[in-house]
């Protein structure tokens, strides 16, 4: 079976400093996997890397059997591979309806109709569903700069789930959202995915929510891949412990908590 | 050869010209990321202030050598007035709006001042011929060229000297390229900036104040200079690299060299010459010869 | 079918054009000639909301005109549409060429680099002698296949043909907002990377636009030529074009009536000023401008909006 995402020797650096290197990963369908490293381990990178907005200094990238690299990050997103932001890019100034109807007109086509209205009540109907999906429906006519942070981080993903990708990389889902209301978003980010099948890649920093929600870990230290396998293996890593995590983790609170 | 005398002097007198212009526009937007639409006023009311002050003072018949003094003086106050006026006064209260806004703040700020020129000197020509031919003339191979072109040159060497050695080798200067190269971090770091603002504001229009008055005794000063003056200036600092001062001075001589040899071999492309020369260097080179690399961000 | 909005509309043009017949000439001149700035204007308002400010519509407001005026003078036509058509076209061609680079442009280099193409255009035809240097030339009064009534002392042509094309693109920029390309425009001023990431190229969008303003400015420019009946290289320079980002901000770019009604408003407030006093005019538009960056930054339109939202509560 050949993989759906595919990286061989993919490495990224700037001048003299190396960002990647040697990152070798295959993504099946469905998978979920979660992402670790310290900042600048490389994982943004990896993700910039494979959506096209940053091109690799050498390696491949293969999406579906076929060699994606050089091609821009809306070439990437109509093959079906989507992502969402550290810091959620959004229309800020926009509501929350207006930002998925636009989402949803580029997404059907990337030739935008000249005439036919933005606004139609099949697309407000899609927005509603998706956005209840996520739930944040509550929020739908909001002006988005107004908007808490968690919402804005759901409201990214939700965005990038309209195109229905194969797979989707989550830079970071749960950055600049609060501790306790960590869980709830992730559990509706998943459950709104699974709907669709898609693979998911997630950078995580929190070792609870990695061990909760990912079945597979990829774990990054200076710019190359640590460790990659089941996640409660990978956590049990000896390197992995030191390099990564810097701190000897409890396995049998954390498998507490990702049977919880 | 004798061609290619007048385009290389020409040239280059031109290019001292486009430099001393350019120079405080492009330390303004450098520091303040202000494009500064009002910089060719200040030249205008620079060349004013110049002409009428100098026809007073030849009038009163005082030492005519003086004159070249008297100048500077002028540029000098009127830059300081109408700097502070401007920046203290208004800009200050604009900081921290997008750049595109600030060059409509700064078009709304040149109409005000263009009827303010009209309203404070007329709108009849002013002429202030005396220290231009109080040098002569310099004959070389057949050709005739003005000494006080010749001083030009020399005057503007000195600026840009002072220019680049304060911006260098200078406390000071340092300072002033810490904030261009990052004013956040600039300020985390103690610099106060607020009051480099207001010095760098009144240094570029000082300069662009001085630009005018020196060129006033070879030109007849009348409405409109200004404007003329502003979109060459913008050229040559798009050219070299916006808040480039060095760029400017590149941009300055790619500009004057190529109208120079534009009016003397094909003078019907004098004015197209400049900006396709503007837009062939941006077609390579976006952001100009020696911009400030800016981080893309996401 | 026409629905209730597309009817008050249609009845609104009738009766302007109707009115024309009495109105004394100055005032429908002044109208015509507002309405040529306000189409202008209308294509400045599509960059506009983009987030795109262009210091060089002026290029195709001249153009436009030019192109008017040198295809009466040497093909000695004065067909109405055929002078639209070839004005539109003008402005099509020159600007998909130019657009190709402008639409890599962002802020002010945008600003700076239109500015420098139109003064490109201003450069040249101030040194072409068979186009009249600085001076310009005249261009001959226009007729619809040898209709061209006389109202009040002047061919009220002109400003049907204003009415019509106002109302008109009026209509068409109007949908076009509402449509996903329209609405593209603000999805690009507000986060291209998002833009790019949902699959669509923001230089092609904005390059579309770009065209797209540049024909609604050589029409304005043509419907000038047409009724002052005199051209010349100023159309091109950049204080021209600042005029026209004047009018854009001074209006608002909420709404499509804004920039033509705006237009009609700011040649109104400059013949009466020009009488008063000629030498503070500039002064006056300085003020205004900067009055409105700081206490309306949404333009005169946005008071509308706030009038109609203080009528509700």
């Amino acid at each position: 079976m050949t993989a759906l995402l595919e990286t061989r020797d993919l490495a990224k650096s700037f001048g003299a400093v190396t960002a990647a290197a040697d990152i070798n990963v295959k993504i099946n369908a469905g998978e979920i996997v979660g992402v670790i490293g310290s900042n600048g381990a490389g994982k943004t990178t990896f993700i910039n890397m494979v959506t096209g907005y940053m091109k690799p200094t050498s390696g491949d990238i293969l999406f579906d059997g076929k060699n994606i690299i050089g091609r821009k990050p809306r070439e990437v997103m109509r093959k079906g591979m989507c992502r969402s932001f550290q810091v959620a890019q959004l229309f800020p100034e926009l509501t929350v309806l207006e930002n998925i109807l636009i989402a949803q007109a580029m997404a059907e086509s990337k030739t935008l109709s000249f005439f036919s209205a933005l606004h139609t009540n099949k697309r407000e109907q899609n927005a509603r569903a998706l956005l209840d999906d996520y739930e944040i429906l509550e929020y739908v006519d909001e002006v988005v700069s107004t908007l808490p942070q968690g919402v804005r981080k759901l409201l990214d993903i939700a965005m990038a789930m309209i195109s229905q990708p194969k797979v989707l990389l989550l830079d970071e889902p749960t950055s600049g959202v609060a501790i306790e209301d960590k869980f709830d978003l992730m559990t509706t980010v998943m459950a709104a995915v699974k709907k669709s099948g898609a693979a998911v890649l997630f950078v995580e920093h929190d070792m609870d929510v990695i061990a909760r929600y990912s079945t597979r870990l990829l774990a990054f230290y200076d710019g190359r891949i640590l460790a990659d396998g089941p996640t409660k293996e990978v956590l049990r890593d000896e390197n992995v412990q030191t390099l990564v995590i810097g701190h000897h983790l409890d396995m049998d609170e954390l498998e507490g908590t990702a049977n919880a | 050869m004798n061609l290619a005398l007048a385009v290389l002097v020409d040239g280059v007198v031109y290019s001292s010209w486009l430099f001393l212009i350019a120079a405080g526009l492009t330390l303004i937007y450098g520091v303040m990321k202000i494009l500064n639409m009002a910089h060719g006023s200040f030249y205008a009311i620079g060349a004013y202030s110049g002409a009428s002050l100098i026809g007073v003072y030849f009038a009163g018949g005082n030492p005519p050598w003086a004159s070249y003094l008297l100048l500077i003086g002028v540029a000098m106050v009127a830059g300081l007035i109408v700097g502070l006026l401007i920046e203290r006064g208004f800009l200050r209260f604009m900081y921290g709006r997008d750049e595109v806004v600030m060059i409509l703040v700064t078009y709304g700020i040149l109409l005000i001042l263009e009827d303010t020129i009209k309203l404070l000197w007329g709108v009849d020509p002013y002429f202030a011929y005396q220290p231009y031919t109080l040098l002569g003339r310099t004959k070389i191979s057949s050709l005739s060229f003005a000494n006080y072109d010749f001083m030009l040159i020399a005057v503007t060497a000195v600026v840009a000297f002072i220019l680049w050695w304060s911006l260098n080798r200078t406390k000071a200067g340092k300072i002033l390229q810490s904030v261009i190269h990052d004013r956040e971090i600039a300020g985390a770091l103690g610099v106060n900036v607020t009051k480099i603002f207001t010095i760098t504001f009144v240094i570029g229009a000082f300069l662009g104040a001085f630009a005018g008055a020196m060129t006033a005794p070879g030109i007849s000063v009348v409405p409109g200079i200004g404007i003329e003056v502003i979109i060459l200036a913008f050229a040559v600092v798009v050219i070299g690299g916006l808040g480039s001062v060095g760029g400017a001075f590149v941009g300055a001589l790619i500009v004057g060299l190529s109208r120079a040899l534009s009016v003397h071999l094909y003078p019907d492309g004098e004015l197209f010459v400049i900006y396709g020369v503007m837009g062939l260097v941006l077609a390579f080179r976006p952001q100009g010869l020696f911009a400030i690399a800016s981080a893309r961000k996401i | 079918m026409l629905n209730k909005n597309s009817l008050i509309l249609l009845v609104l043009a009738v009766a302007l054009i109707l009115i024309g017949l009495v109105m004394p000439y100055w005032f429908s001149f002044l109208v015509t000639v507002a309405l040529g700035k306000g189409l202008v204007v209308l294509g400045l308002v599509i960059l506009m909301r983009a987030g795109l400010v262009s210091f060089g519509q002026g290029l195709y407001y001249c153009a436009g005109a030019y192109a008017v005026g040198a295809f009466s003078h040497f093909v000695e036509t004065d067909n109405v549409i055929l002078l639209l058509a070839v004005a539109m076209l003008a402005g099509l061609v020159i600007s998909s060429v130019v657009g190709l680079l402008l639409s890599r442009y962002r802020d002010i280099f945008f600003a700076m680099f239109s500015m420098a193409f139109s003064m490109i255009l201003y450069g040249v035809l101030v040194k072409s002698a068979e186009l009249g240097s600085s001076d310009g030339f005249n261009v001959t009064s226009p007729s619809l296949f040898g209709f061209a009534p006389e109202v009040n002392g002047g061919s009220i042509l002109s400003y049907w043909v204003a009415i019509i094309l106002a109302f008109v693109f009026g209509a068409i920029i109007w949908r076009y907002f509402k449509s996903p390309m329209g609405v593209a425009g603000e999805a690009i001023r507000e986060n291209e990377i998002r833009v790019e990431y949902l699959g669509v190229s923001v230089q092609k969008v904005i390059y579309i636009k770009y065209i797209m303003a540049a024909v609604l400015a050589s029409t304005g420019g043509a419907i000038t030529a047409m009724t002052v009946g005199h051209i010349d290289p100023e159309m091109a320079y950049w204080t021209t074009s600042g005029e026209f980002v004047f009018i854009a901000l001074m209006a608002g770019t909420g709404h499509v009536a804004a920039p033509l009604l705006g237009a009609v408003i700011f040649e109104l407030l400059r013949s009466f000023a020009f009488q008063v006093s000629p030498y503070t005019w500039q002064m006056i538009l300085g003020i205004t401008l900067l009055a409105i960056i700081i206490f309306l930054p949404k333009g005169l339109w946005s008071l509308k909006d706030k009038l109609m939202k203080g009528a509700k509560s």
